[in-house]
């Protein structure tokens, strides 16, 4: 390699580059160094989800998973029983989708909030500040389950804690099933923001210590108060910042598996059946491969949309940075 | 200049709720790690009746914790070691060179981090299978197949800060270095990784915290040999009685180096985000 | 054959990978195991009071085993929420154990997949022939006119298990009908103390499937018909399935906390330490209760009572024909040592001491005319399996009548619990909606 580099005239010569080069490499270098990044995307993300797309043509059920080249074509037919919602796994997928928007919105309305909230509490100095900061960002530290875990045990309807504080306080009787029914809903909600909101913290805490504070001291001057600063100054220059953010929070939160999956193992209440949860228990519990891979197919679709509709907002970002 | 009354009065009241909201599950699992089996089974009691630390002994034999604790270990090492070195080699090319397919590369890596993993566990579950059978290395259970995976989920975001904190070093640096004499490799090696450290430390920390947490395919890829933490830590739960003290000081346990890391390392996760995303 | 071309030619573009995989793994070991010929694995299902009693009963018997062949076995003990998944899982991964246990309803459906070693006279001859076990656990080896895939290794059937002290303190005898076991819990139960007649494992799929089938064979339906078609939703298993669910919605004879119990031990735990008078439990319940401390004085056992006047086309059925099977995986590498084992775990010694130990019954004549199976309780459920109890449907879709149903039950009991109403109206939908999972995948 380093020879190569010992004649940059004859490289420059034979094909001039639009834009100078700080070091002068033969043309293979790039790919080379990209060569190994792209072949584990490939193997792991790329192949696997075309190799989706066809098995959810097939009738791949547990008889043939053993031999799942030779599985018999289902056509369409995964695609007609996923997306016929007068039935009962056509409208329960309908409704996965439905929970999935709400849990979505909720949890990163609250997130954001959380955030917001706690940087511009933790935006000046003042004792104390540098603990609080390490201290909010330990839910997003602690591994998934570890965290989540202690919120099933703190849930849980005769030993948990969340009983035992609200009868205490007398707010309720203290045997409410947080685990079972529509409460589900609520938990699940609960959990993921107590673990997603240190991340929007952390990240709009960043964004404001890129404003400076003479934007701030003018406003006061000027006598605008607290919340028309943050209206006036803060939000907009934090835009940017948002605008990767709440995608960011967006997909964590549409995508999440984690939760439910260690809150309820493997009976998820209707009210707490994420997406990804929902196609991994109709694969898995019937072995039903070929219509959990037509459900997955119709979750990339609507993520393409969703992404379609928001990208061009942020695209010019996502090329910049 | 002071901040107004009512700021400070909301500051302490928001800030406390804040805390109390984060610190109640982590105040119940330190207290319940503490606690004897008795305590955790009936109703939930605030402070433990007497305290213990045998969960902390008992936790090793209940399960096969130790196990399972090296696997994590070696899994995510791994993952990250070589997460790490493909996004650097993949950041530098990008951030230095301008080549047919750099923005598609960029879009498909990028975009990769938005779908679901359960979109690829089925497929690449029969592949790992069908690889398997095809080499006669059982791949499917295997710790190989875990790093495989794993190294995979960091990579975009690891190129894309990578990427930030690479070009906010002046190229004159590299053209130094190649006046030197050095190639390529030479500048990224001798200008350009020292002058990234700190974003390849926020990089690795967080490769290595993506896959210490990974649940969804550990569920499915892995079997007694090769199960992680994340996957082990349910089977407290499976036998007679729910260990809950054990299975709070286990989380504990096993929470305790990714968390230390993360709080030292954070600073630098900053940085790059703000490399990345806000410059 | 263009799909095959199309699957192949995804196959080789991820085997191109392949390359580098093991460049940037190199020097990690892998998780594979059983290369040696003389090791065998072992995959044994949970009969005792915890996976750990299962290692503490199985180990000293399996190195009997190792004395008499020189093959040593790995054991490992799988609960059963995860068992099934993990068989499916390793009929295609191809990453099997060569011995395991299954739930014998199981039978046939795992039979399909092909995975399976099956017993013809030869392999039956290794074992020691087809005629030492007991007719009735032959019953459920796999489908009926095929070699099956399975032999009996455990015997059980369900009964009910009640607190004699509690009966007696609420002046209450053993109920010998439908109607007087829900009349006499009612009497047990007070939710000011905490108390409740009766105690179920509402949360686990495979005991609710279990009482959704013999409580609908009271009510006179199917699950399947004659040719294998899902006949979920008839009248009969609609009401079967009421009357099971009635006993914690309409009865109020269950506490609503056992809409969470996913396993028999936490149902037995709330029996033996007085929450609940009464359980519909196997006979290896025994075990668990005396492990907590119970002991065999404390409690009576008696056939779960049946609907009288039974409905219209209703049959006697209070157990199903349960019971643990041993499969051999076909691709064991060691047919011959992993036949050996299933022998050793079916001859007579070993049939008396594990039965005892985990408290089941026999499956071969020999070992059940021993005298350790005559006290009354076994004979109780002898009885059971004997008159009342009838085989599950041996079909392949049997093992997701058991996810479906079982889980959609599941799902009923939370409702339940969470005091919402569940009537005929939701019990049908619900079944409607187990049939059509069940179909999609059929």
């Amino acid at each position: 390699m380093a020879t190569t580099t010992s004649t940059p005239g004859v490289v420059a010569g034979r094909r001039p580059p639009r834009r100078p080069r700080s070091v002068l490499a033969p043309r293979w270098l790039p790919y080379a160094l990209l060569a190994p990044a792209l072949l584990f995307e490939l193997l792991v993300h790329i192949v696997p989800m075309v190799t989706g797309i066809y098995i959810s043509t097939l009738k791949l059920n547990q008889f043939f998973v053993r031999r799942w080249l030779e599985a018999p074509s289902a056509g369409i037919d995964n695609f007609s029983v996923a997306l016929n919602f007068d039935g009962a796994i056509g409208s329960s997928l309908l409704r996965s989708f439905g929970v999935t928007f709400a849990f979505t919105v909720a949890t990163l309305a609250f997130s954001w909030a959380l955030g917001m909230f706690a940087a511009v509490l933790l935006q000046r100095d003042f004792r104390g500040r540098a603990l609080l900061r390490t201290l909010f960002l330990i839910p997003y530290a602690l591994p998934v389950y570890a965290g989540v875990i202690t919120w099933k045990f703190m849930l849980g309807r005769d030993n948990g804690m969340v009983n035992a504080l609200l009868g205490d306080l007398g707010i309720t009787d203290g045997d409410t099933f947080w685990l079972l029914g529509g409460n589900a809903f609520a938990s699940t909600v609960v959990v993921a923001v107590w673990r997603l909101w240190p991340f929007a913290f952390l990240t709009l805490m960043a964004g404001l210590q890129s404003i400076p504070n003479d934007v701030y001291e003018a406003a006061a001057v000027d006598g605008a108060g607290l919340w028309q600063q943050f209206r006036s100054f803060t939000l907009p220059m934090l835009r940017p910042v948002n605008q990767v953010l709440l995608l960011v929070l967006f997909l964590w939160s549409f995508n999440d598996f984690n939760v439910p999956y260690i809150l309820f193992g493997q009976s998820v209440p209707a009210s707490a059946d994420l997406i990804s949860i929902h196609v991994y228990q109709s694969s898995f519990i019937t072995w039903n491969f070929g219509v959990g891979s037509a459900m997955s197919v119709l979750l990339l679709l609507v993520l393409l949309v969703i992404t379609a509709v928001y990208l061009p907002l942020t695209n010019r970002r996502l090329r910049d940075a | 200049m002071r901040d107004p009354l009512s700021f400070r009065v909301l500051r302490v009241v928001g800030l406390s709720l804040l805390s109390l909201f984060v610190l109640a599950p982590i105040y119940v699992m330190v207290s319940s790690s503490l606690k004897p089996l008795g305590d955790v089974q009936g109703e939930f009691t605030w402070i433990p009746s007497t305290l213990t630390v045998q969960p902390f002994v008992d936790i090793w034999s209940t399960i096969p914790l130790a196990r399972y604790f090296a696997n994590s270990l070696v899994i995510s090492l791994l993952a990250t070691l070589c997460s790490v070195v493909l996004a650097i080699s993949a950041a530098y090319a990008i951030s230095r060179y301008r080549f047919r397919g750099r923005s598609a590369f960029r879009v498909t890596v990028l975009s990769t981090q938005m779908f679901p993993g359960i979109l690829f566990l089925l497929p690449l579950y029969l592949i790992f299978v069908n690889l398997g059978q095809l080499t006669g290395f059982a791949l499917q259970g295997s710790r190989v197949a875990l790093v495989i995976t794993y190294l995979t989920f960091s990579l975009p975001f690891a190129i894309w800060m990578l990427v930030g904190y690479f070009d906010s070093i002046p190229r004159e640096l590299d053209e130094a270095a190649h006046v030197d004499g050095a190639g390529p490799v030479g500048a990224l090696v001798r200008v350009i990784l020292p002058s990234a450290a700190p974003g390849i430390a926020a990089v690795s920390i967080y490769s290595f915290m993506t896959a210490w947490g990974e649940t969804l395919f550990a569920s499915v890829m892995t079997n007694s040999t090769s199960r992680t933490l994340a996957i082990g830590l349910r089977e407290y739960s499976t036998q007679t009685n729910v260990y809950w003290n054990e299975v709070m000081a286990a989380s504990l346990v096993v929470s305790v180096p990714v968390v230390a890391g993360f709080l030292l390392l954070q600073r630098y996760l900053v940085q790059g985000l703000t490399a990345g995303a806000v410059k | 054959m263009r799909r095959r071309t199309l699957g192949t030619a995804l196959l080789a573009a991820a085997a191109l990978t392949t390359t580098t995989l093991t460049s940037c793994s190199s020097g990690e070991g892998s998780g594979d195991s059983g290369g040696e010929a003389q090791t065998l694995t072992y995959w044994a299902s949970n009969q005792g009071t915890s996976l750990d009693n299962d290692k503490e009963i199985l180990t000293p018997e399996l190195e009997k085993f190792t004395q008499q062949t020189g093959i040593e076995v790995e054991l490992e003990v799988i609960p059963w929420d995860s068992l099934l998944n993990r068989i499916l899982s390793a009929t295609t991964s191809g990453e099997a154990p060569d011995v395991l246990n299954i739930g014998n309803t199981w039978s046939a459906s795992l039979q399909a997949t092909g995975a399976f070693l099956p017993f013809e006279d030869e392999q039956y001859e290794a074992i020691g022939g087809k005629d030492k076990f007991l007719q009735s656990s032959l019953s459920s080896t796999g489908a009926e006119g095929e070699p099956p895939t399975s032999v009996p290794l455990y015997g059980l059937a369900y009964g009910l298990f009640y607190n004699k002290q509690m009966f007696a303190d609420a002046g209450v005898q053993p109920p010998t009908t439908w109607a007087q076991l829900v009349d006499a819990a009612k009497r047990l139960t007070d939710p000011a103390t905490g108390t409740y007649g009766m105690t179920v494992a509402g949360a686990s799929y495979t005991e609710n499937a279990h009482f959704a089938f013999m409580f609908g064979k009271q009510n006179g339906a199917e699950f399947f018909d004659d040719s294998g078609e899902p006949t979920f939703t008839e009248e009969g298993n609609v009401a079967g399935l009421k009357q099971y669910l009635d006993l914690m919605a309409s009865d109020q004879v269950v506490s609503p906390s056992a809409a969470e119990h996913p396993t028999t031990n936490d149902m037995i735990g709330d029996f033996t330490s007085g929450k609940a008078a009464m359980f519909m439990g196997q006979n290896n319940s025994a075990a668990t209760i005396e492990s907590n401390g119970m002991t065999g004085e404390q409690y009576g056992v008696i056939p779960i009572p049946i609907l009288d006047p039974l409905p219209s086309g209703g049959q006697r059925v209070n157990s199903h024909v349960a019971g643990i099977n041993m499969s051999v995986f076909a691709d064991s590498d060691n047919t011959e040592g992993a036949l050996q084992l299933v022998e050793f775990m079916t001859n007579k010694e070993e049939q008396v001491v594990l039965n005892q130990k985990f408290g089941s019954l026999p499956v071969t004549e020999e070992a059940s005319s021993d005298p350790a199976f005559q006290t009354e309780n076994l004979k109780i459920f002898n009885s059971v399996l004997a008159d009342t109890a009838a085989a599950l449907p041996m079909i392949p879709n049997e093992s997701q009548f058991e996810t479906t149903v079982g889980q959609a039950m599941q799902d009923l009991f939370g409702r339940i619990a969470t005091g919402q109403s569940v009537g005929e109206a939701e019990i049908t939908e619900a079944l409607e909606g187990a049939q059509e999972q069940m179909a999609s995948g059929a």
